[in-house]
């Protein structure tokens, strides 16, 4: 009965109220998880579950029994930040920094969704491979509000990032 | 050092230092901290024994509070107060109101105001026994339509005859526009940690102008300001809605006073939409009068907006409408409604965000009367002087915008046909706006210590509400110092440090990056007055300092000891003498569905001239976050007010519709070369506004332009587009 | 949000007999359910978690395709069947929410998506809906986001999903179990119109439990969703259209159409076919058909641009489905 939060085990929560975002923002104490609107509707929650992003809002805890959840204090540190990391920070794809986190969550799930060829609405050819295109980024990244405006450099950062995987 | 700014600054100080870094494109010092997860922002701090308190709004649209009934929820689980003290704050201060918001919270003048906070061990109980409160009120009737209430004239501007002009005009333009209410929208919401210990209050919140917000937070729980600090180095985005202190910060304070334990309360995104800043909806008239060559002769622009009757604030519609264009004859007046819709106050761009727009549309229509390139019409119409006072213009660059703009985007001039360009079942269509910002300073402190070992600390209580501030204050530091940004250390947010501008108005940049530049200067003359030789003749590089004869490491000239300076920084006649603003211009290109009148923006253009610019990148940033905003503003921004209650319908993320990634096209920027002396003794102007005002009216040019749909209503969601659009 | 008891339902029949109790909801992907219920516009005393059921599977079915009420919006998007076979479903999911909320909703949560009304949401204004009786307050607010076709004085809202409306199209099926029977219900069914019990949804009783969409043997022809919506992503429709459209000799010979967001169900009327089947595409009769659909539409003032947005989405989809030009 527990919840792995980047390799680490939690015991469920009490209170089955308790939402997988206040859950590893308080339990766990990883605050880099953001609450923004706690209804499923700007994406700053955004943590991969079990290798897919989902809304941690709309999860309850209990419900996350054996789950491995990646947030993103696991994917990067002060000492050696990952790849996607880097490149928000070299294209300044962020301002005031809040939704941050759930973007590069998010998009380090996208690109491995890509690369699985899962098609999105803004894939033209439903049955073929699709590409890393801009428009493919921006669709698949409008999960993730950003007030700020950095869309322009969050598209540069991703795009430059999965140029490194590649 | 301190310096009331009476005479511009033409030195250009920052041009004939040697480090290289002022305005160079510098990563932002706490990036690392952002993409990593760990900078703090208010209710991130770990504090032992927190309580956690929800604040209870009330669903009538005026009345009073006749009795709320603690037994209702003290009995339920974890429950440990309800908090109801009259000191509970009804509304949200002003920008740089620096005294308590309206009280008392149980005098309730809109649908949905906070009367009262619930406070329990967890977030879970508090938030269920906030719904579970027990509140007795006594309703009253009040308007809530600003249509349906008389007005009142804010403020006229009245030279020559206008509607001579008008008469008399060889083309003319007389239209009228409306505009939705706007939401700041944050990611972060309203949110604090007040901690009350030995007579003493800390708050850890989400505000962007703390010297302010001191005075507020002290005025509204009857403290003395030495008694109050607030702590808000990171900001998850203000725009306005964090400028004054809101309802969070005075409830969280009362409970930790109350009950001796430190309490967190974070408004609900629903709370944040519901009792937070709006910006007002505006109906707005513009009327143009020219001559046979496009050249204004008369100019008329009115606004109605709306507020809360006792708000002093009144979107100022017309603010950059009195020195934009010429035209001798000129009629600008402002008038108020007073209904009961929550505070109207600054949301990013206040006036100039919805007020430029409308009149870019009605050059736009003038332009294609007179037969003229929208950009030549502009072109022919800056004025020489400030239309109404009189007063010689700083350095301005809305020709060199409209110019450079033009190249960088392709434009082509020559008179406007719409409905020429059909992709499918898109029309494709451009469109040009003027861009405009007044530019404001105000007083700032910052100190500046050299540490012995050569490296510097930049403290200030002003915030970055991710504006870019921490990079910039280092930069112009590093600048004068003759250091690396990486050797500098700047703190912010913090009433412990020198009061500082505060973040809004545009004011930051220039505000707090004087006062540094001033304890750069104070902490040189120091560092001369040493060495015997006059301050101008040191040249200050890479942690040496160098003289007509000499050359030391700081840290020797140190001798092992810090050294700091305090800048202060006032506006002064500099300021009043001239008309100083922002200017720049925006070309966008959009695709018009021809079947359900869906608009999207394909690329957009921005030439903005900001002064001198402090870090090429954040400042970038900056436009582009303005220009995304124009497509929120143009497209798809609207709050919703029901016309029975005036409650707001859309009081969430899902329904209130800020621009996603998918709407934000390829955005190009240019930064002008400008430095404007008047404007700051660092030559800088702001950027956080005006990639925002004007770039709404592109998108409306380009979209008539395209499917010759002229949509006098904003936003220009599908359903105005197909009804405005010619059918064939 | 209230403290409800949470049960994981380990078996079907378990959760089948749970959720027969009243004040029982089951809760799947969550995606809707926790939002409502942090609104206290859901306050179940008893939470089912079927999230762990073995209904996640996509499986044949004959010549058609099953697939199960717990498999993700995701999965259903991205099965290659899905995509070559039934592309307007893909396309349908495709356009709803963001792939955050597709990797968490399922088919069956999906199906019992509750609306978007902005009084259902909030519960200090009344909603029939939500607490029969109450009264409504869209009719005489606000009704931007709401049904022009078969309201009821009683409730205009609207069901807000996507996918559903594809499976309409599609003539899927819903199959449906309780703890000692089984039944299926054609999603063109399932959903209702509001009259005076708005506050029901749909046909589902307590106790029970979507377990599957069976779609039927691919028909192949062109299809298409068009969603028409206020930005390019992550918003709910002004109006929608799913099409499955074939023609032989420049004659439709299919015409399944089915539309969202312009009433309380996904709306299929069959009169449309009726009426396309046999003839030659033209903008003439594509007005013919619109004007079919919309012969009894009412609008609510903020809502009435929906009733022409509708004809003209209908009149961009056959023109793409069938190459007739504008």
């Amino acid at each position: 009965m527990a919840i792995s939060i980047n390799g680490q085990d939690y015991p469920l929560p009490a209170d089955p109220r308790t939402s997988l975002l206040d859950f590893i923002r308080r339990e766990a104490g990883l605050t880099g998880t953001k609450k923004g609107c706690d209804h499923g509707q700007c994406g700053a929650c955004t943590v991969i579950v079990n290798g897919i992003r989902i809304n941690s809002c709309l999860s309850l805890a209990v419900t996350n029994d054996g789950d491995e959840v990646t947030t993103i204090e696991g994917l990067g540190t002060m000492a050696a930040p990952g790849t996607m990391q880097e490149a928000f920070m070299a294209h300044d794809g962020f301002q005031c920094g809040y939704c941050t986190p759930g973007q590069i969550c998010s998009a380090t799930a996208m690109l491995q969704e890509l690369a699985a060829g899962w098609p999105s609405d803004a894939t033209a050819d439903l049955e073929a491979a699709p590409t890393l295109t801009d428009e493919e980024i921006r669709e698949r990244m409008s999960g993730n509000l950003c007030r700020c405006g950095a869309y322009a450099n969050i598209v540069a950062a991703i795009r430059d990032a999965a140029g490194e995987h590649a | 050092m301190h310096l009331k700014q009476d005479k511009p600054d033409n030195r250009n100080v920052l041009d004939t230092t040697a480090q290289g870094v002022i305005g160079a494109p510098l990563t932002r010092p706490e990036g690392l901290l952002k993409v990593t997860g760990t900078a703090t922002y208010a209710a991130e701090y770990e504090v032992e024994g927190c309580l956690e308190g929800v604040l209870v709004s009330v669903p009538i649209m005026s009345g009073e509070v006749l009795s709320i009934d603690e037994d209702s929820v003290l009995a339920m689980p974890g429950v440990v107060a309800v908090i109801s003290d009259e000191r509970l704050t009804g509304r949200a201060a002003q920008g740089t109101a620096g005294e308590a918001p309206f009280q008392p919270a149980q005098t309730v003048c809109y649908w949905g105001q906070p009367v009262a906070l619930v406070v329990a061990e967890t977030f879970e109980q508090a938030r269920d026994a906030a719904k579970h409160l027990v509140i007795e009120t006594r309703a009253q009737d009040v308007p809530v339509d600003p249509e349906k209430v008389d007005t009142k004239v804010e403020e006229t501007t009245r030279t020559g005859d206008l509607a001579h002009a008008m008469a008399e005009a060889a083309h003319s333009v007389d239209v009228e526009f409306t505009t939705e209410g706007h939401a700041s929208a944050a990611m972060e919401p309203h949110a604090a940690i007040a901690q009350w210990q030995d007579d003493s209050l800390t708050v850890h919140a989400s505000l962007q102008m703390l010297k302010f917000n001191r005075a507020e937070l002290a005025d509204s729980l009857g403290l003395k300001e030495e008694q109050v600090r607030l702590v808000s180095p990171y900001v998850g985005g203000g725009f306005g809605s964090k400028l004054g202190i809101s309802q969070e910060a005075v409830a969280a304070s009362l409970a930790a006073m109350h009950l001796g334990r430190p309490v967190r309360v974070v408004m609900s995104r629903q709370q944040v939409f519901q009792t937070i800043m709006r910006r007002s909806e505006t109906h707005q008239r513009v009327r143009l009068a020219a001559d046979n060559e496009g050249r204004l002769t008369g100019f008329g622009h009115e606004a109605r907006v709306s507020n809360l009757p006792g708000e002093s604030f009144a979107e100022p519609v017309l603010q950059s409408s009195q020195f934009l264009y010429a035209g001798e004859n000129r009629l600008l007046q402002l008038e108020i409604a007073r209904i009961h819709r929550m505070t109207a106050g600054s949301v990013r761009a206040p006036g100039e965000a919805v007020g430029v727009q409308t009149v870019e549309q009605a050059m736009d229509m003038l332009a294609e009367k007179a037969g003229i390139d929208p950009v030549e019409l502009r072109l022919r119409n800056i004025p020489e002087k400030h239309p109404a006072n009189g007063k010689p213009f700083s350095s301005r660059k809305l020709a060199e915008a409209l110019r450079e703009g033009a190249k960088a985007f392709g434009w082509e001039p020559r008179p406007r046909k719409p409905r020429h360009t059909r992709e499918g079942e898109w029309w494709i269509g451009t469109g040009v706006a003027s861009a405009a910002r007044v530019h404001a300073v105000v007083e700032a402190k910052a100190r500046v210590t050299l540490r012995p070992d050569g490296t510097a600390v930049v403290e200030t209580d002003m915030t970055d509400i991710g504006t870019g501030t921490y990079a910039i204050l280092g930069q112009v530091a590093g600048e004068m110092l003759g250091l690396m940004p990486d050797d500098i250390d700047v703190r912010l947010g913090d009433t412990d440090f020198p009061a500082g501008s505060g973040s809004g108005g545009s004011w930051g940049a220039a505000s707090c990056g004087s006062a540094v530049f001033l304890a750069c200067e104070g902490l040189r003359k120091k560092l001369a007055e040493r060495l015997k030789v006059a301050d101008d003749g040191l040249t200050l590089k890479d942690g040496f300092v160098r003289w007509d004869g000499g050359e030391k490491a700081l840290t020797e000239l140190l001798d092992g000891k810090p050294l700091d300076a305090t800048g202060h920084f006032e506006p002064g006649d500099s300021t009043e003498d001239m008309a100083i603003s922002s200017y720049g211009a925006f070309f966008a290109e959009v695709a018009v569905n021809h079947w359900t009148g869906e608009t999207r923006v394909r690329r957009m253009t921005g030439a903005f001239g900001i002064g001198r610019v402090l870090n090429a990148r954040t400042a970038r940033s900056q436009c582009l976050g303005g220009m995304t905003w124009c497509i929120g503003n143009a497209l798809t921004e609207t709050l919703l007010f029901d016309p029975n209650d005036g409650h707001l319908v859309n009081c969430d993320l899902a329904e209130y519709h800020v621009p996603v990634n998918r709407d934000v096209p390829d955005l190009d920027v240019l930064l002008l070369e400008e430095r404007d002396g008047s404007a700051s003794p660092i030559q800088a102007k702001g950027v956080g506004e005006l990639g925002l005002c004007g770039g709404a009216g592109a998108i409306a040019n380009a979209i008539y332009d395209a499917c010759g749909a002229r949509v006098f209503a904003y936003p220009m969601a599908p359903n105005r587009v197909l009804a405005a659009m010619p059918q064939n | 949000m209230r403290p409800f008891d949470y049960q994981r339902a380990e078996r079907l029949a378990h959760a089948a007999q749970l959720t027969a109790q009243s004040d029982t909801l089951a809760l799947a992907g969550g995606t809707n359910l926790v939002d409502l219920m942090k609104l206290q516009v859901e306050t179940p005393q008893v939470l089912v978690d079927i999230g762990r059921l073995p209904l996640g599977t996509i499986e044949a079915e004959g010549d058609g395709l099953r697939i199960g009420a717990l498999v993700s919006n995701t999965d259903t998007a991205v099965h290659p069947r899905v995509r070559a076979d039934y592309p307007v479903l893909a396309r349908a999911i495709l356009a709803g929410a963001t792939q955050q909320l597709r990797n968490k909703a399922t088919t069956g949560g999906n199906l019992c998506q509750r609306t978007r009304c902005y009084y259902f949401t909030n519960i200090d204004q009344p909603c029939n809906k939500r607490e029969p009786g109450s009264g409504c307050g869209a009719i005489d607010g606000i009704a931007r986001i709401h049904a022009v076709l078969g309201a009821s004085t009683h409730c205009i809202a609207t069901y807000p999903g996507d996918m559903a409306v594809a499976m309409a199209a599609l003539d899927a099926t819903v199959e449906i179990a309780s703890e000692n029977a089984s039944r299926s219900v054609p999603v063109r069914e399932f959903h209702r119109l509001p009259g005076d019990t708005p506050e029901r949804d749909n046909v589902l009783e307590p106790g029970e439990i979507i377990t599957a969409v069976t779609l039927p043997a691919p028909v192949g022809g062109t299809q298409i969703y068009r969603k028409v919506r206020e930005r390019s992503s992550y918003a709910f429709a002004l109006c929608s259209v799913a099409a499955v459209i074939d023609l032989a000799d420049n004659r439709f010979t299919r015409a399944d159409l089915a539309f969202g967001s312009l009433a309380h169900k996904p709306w299929h009327d069959p009169r449309l076919a009726d009426l396309l089947i046999g003839k030659e595409p033209s903008l003439a009769l594509f007005d013919k058909a619109a004007d079919l659909l919309l012969e009894d539409t009412q609008g609510y003032g903020e809502n009435d641009f929906k009733i022409p947005l509708a004809r003209r989405t209908l009149a961009a989809v056959l023109c793409e489905a069938t190459g007739v030009e504008a």
